[in-house]
């Protein structure tokens, strides 16, 4: 067991368990379905710590606008990922190392490199961004050419997510969720108000790093789900979707978790059902209550200045 | 008594008090031989044209930036010491017209947003020292006329109306002294007239020594007790009359400058040289605070 994100789905995806469980439209029949193999059981506690992880970090990153650089953390988790199964090493510590390790590098990056603008950094993310896709590329060739495999790093698999890995991702969480509790007001002044936060003696230079550190923790965590491509299903789209909802901040933190848990439950659970990546579901229904609360919002407005 | 580089304030009632200070930013001295005290209570502008250290000025008295000669104080101490008792609102910050965050929220960061830990949504009502920072917000919230869209995500509201809900968040800790650097800049003429006086009122009515960059005096001129004109250097101070003249201005510019008066009484000067337009001076990156990482 080596490598289990590689190879266990290598086998099971042409066999999944699609080939022997059936949706019966039977709710109690096909919940206990969902509940009897122990990957399952593992898969679904997995993305439960994900969702909470990324939802609290990820509407925070949608406040600050650093998207793009959570998408880079992802990206580079994947090079970190293949090097690891390469190594020999465990999937989920190269995921973490390289992820948490790049948070470290772009917090460091616009000072060595003068890059002051906001410009500037993107170009230096996107530079960094595609050289980290590109050596995963290569890692993976390296490794032997499992189209199987690499098709699960970039776009997320279920299968196969050992205990050790659920307990390694809870363990991350708790350790992200508590720190991003303890530094939450201070990191939300200085996210909306950074001139006043600094004057007041909020350490808004540092609370930046470590909100980077955080968010290359909660994008490993989503890229060993939903792949190192759409993390921004369980990152963006439900905060976007939150924020689009309420303008109270804690409302909006709360309902951003519990969008990306009721995201997470269903899109596992029809990808049980499915031969089709689970990818796919998790960013189909976050993009599909995006849509539907920009729709409700846009309505609400309409009837609003109809009324007055 | 004609002005000088130096104001007199009686040493106890010094709000704010420059001694022979000197800024250098990157080598480059930005005023030096600064010599200014702002008395407790007065409504004093700090004016300019662009460029020449306005902002500089007062993040010196706040301890944002260091000095390079000389000292500052602020309310009797030295400058970045007594932060609980300033309010400061740092040059026009424009929310994002997406930020979904409402405006209370914003003012509510000036009570608290420097405590370690996460806001907890319920339970105002039954912790009493969380009911009076509640109520001490909404009493702001109206000081300043804001109540009626308080609650709306502050990118939607306003300028004028972002303006005074920023004063409301400066002012929730009763702070002794206001530091706004230019609060009226990018406001239409109604709205800079409605915050001068909103000003002007807190200065009167709360006993807070006002210390406000502009570089138009006119929406409040009414409202000063004394002006800090800086020009490319240093600095003159004393009463608007003393200080806005043709002779004072030719001699801090050393080049001819008019100031004209209109018949409403508003002051044009005339000839005013802005100083070379260089990138970094306009409240950039050399002077500023770190930006955000990302």
């Amino acid at each position: 067991m080596v490598a289990p994100t590689l190879i266990a789905p290598a086998i099971a995806v042409g066999a999944g368990p699609a080939a022997t469980t059936s949706l019966s439209w039977d709710l109690v029949a096909d919940l206990r379905q969902l509940f009897r193999y122990p990957f399952m059981v593992n898969a679904l506690l997995a993305g439960t710590i994900v969702a909470l992880a990324a939802g609290a970090l990820g509407w925070f990153m949608v406040l600050r606008r650093q998207s793009f650089a959570g998408h880079t953390l992802a990206i580079v988790s994947f090079p970190g990922a293949a090097a690891a199964i390469l190594l020999g090493i465990s999937a989920t510590a190269g995921y973490f190392a390289a992820a948490i390790g790049a948070a470290v590098v772009l917090a460091a990056i616009p000072r060595s490199l003068g890059g002051r603008t906001r410009s500037s950094e993107s170009a230096v993310i996107g530079t960094v961004q595609a050289f980290a896709l590109a050596c995963g590329a290569l890692f993976v060739s390296l490794y032997g050419g499992f189209l199987n495999g690499l098709t699960n790093l970039l776009f997320g698999s279920f299968l196969g997510i050992s205990t050790g890995q659920v307990l390694a991702l809870l363990a991350v969480a708790a350790v992200a969720l508590a720190v991003l509790a303890l530094i939450g007001r201070p990191l939300f002044f200085a996210t909306v108000d950074p001139d006043v936060a600094a004057a007041r003696g909020v350490p808004v230079r540092l609370l930046g790093t470590v909100f980077l550190i955080l968010l290359g923790c909660a994008a490993a965590e989503v890229s060993q789900i939903t792949g190192a491509l759409l993390v921004f299903a369980l990152l963006v789209m439900p905060a976007a979707t939150a924020q689009q909802l309420t303008p109270r901040p804690m409302a909006s933190l709360v309902l951003t978790i519990a969008l990306g848990l009721a995201t997470v439950w269903l899109g596992l659970a029809i990808a049980y059902f499915s031969i089709y990546p689970v990818g796919f579901y998790i960013t189909s229904f976050g993009f599909g209550g995006y849509l539907l609360a920009v729709a409700g919002k846009q309505t609400a407005a309409r009837w609003q200045a109809v009324a007055a | 008594m004609n002005p000088t580089s130096t104001c007199q304030a009686t040493r106890a009632s010094q709000a704010v008090r420059f001694d022979h200070a000197a800024v250098q930013v990157g080598g480059r001295t930005i005023w030096s031989d600064v010599t200014l005290e702002v008395a407790q209570g007065e409504f004093v502008a700090v004016l300019g044209p662009n460029g020449v250290g306005k902002s500089t000025l007062i993040k010196a008295a706040l301890g944002l930036v260091g000095l390079s000669a000389g000292s500052v104080t602020a309310l009797g101490l030295p400058a970045g010491q007594a932060g609980r008792h300033i309010g400061y609102l740092p040059q026009r910050r424009n929310f994002d017209a997406s930020l979904r965050v409402r405006g209370i929220d914003i003012v509510s960061l000036g009570s608290d947003g420097e405590r370690w830990g996460l806001p907890i949504p319920f339970g105002t009502r039954f912790l009493p020292s969380r009911r009076a920072a509640a109520e001490r917000i909404t009493e702001v919230i109206e000081l300043v006329g804001a109540t009626a869209f308080a609650t709306r995500p502050i990118g939607q509201v306003s300028g004028g109306e972002q303006q005074r809900l920023l004063i409301a968040q400066a002012l929730v800790k009763r702070p002794r002294l206001l530091v706004l650097d230019e609060p009226l800049d990018s406001l239409d003429l109604p709205s800079q007239a409605s915050v001068a006086a909103l000003i002007s009122r807190i200065c009167r009515e709360h006993q807070v020594t006002v210390m406000l960059v502009a570089h138009d005096v006119n929406p409040i001129l009414p409202y000063l007790d004394r002006v800090a004109y800086v020009a490319r250097g240093g600095a003159v101070c004393g009463t608007p009359d003393e200080v806005i003249r043709s002779e004072v201005l030719t001699d801090l510019y050393r080049t001819p400058v008019e100031v004209l008066k209109a018949s409403d009484g508003r002051l044009v000067v005339v000839g005013e040289p802005e100083a070379p337009a260089r990138h970094t001076d306009r409240h950039g990156d050399a002077t500023s605070l770190p930006a955000q990482p990302w």
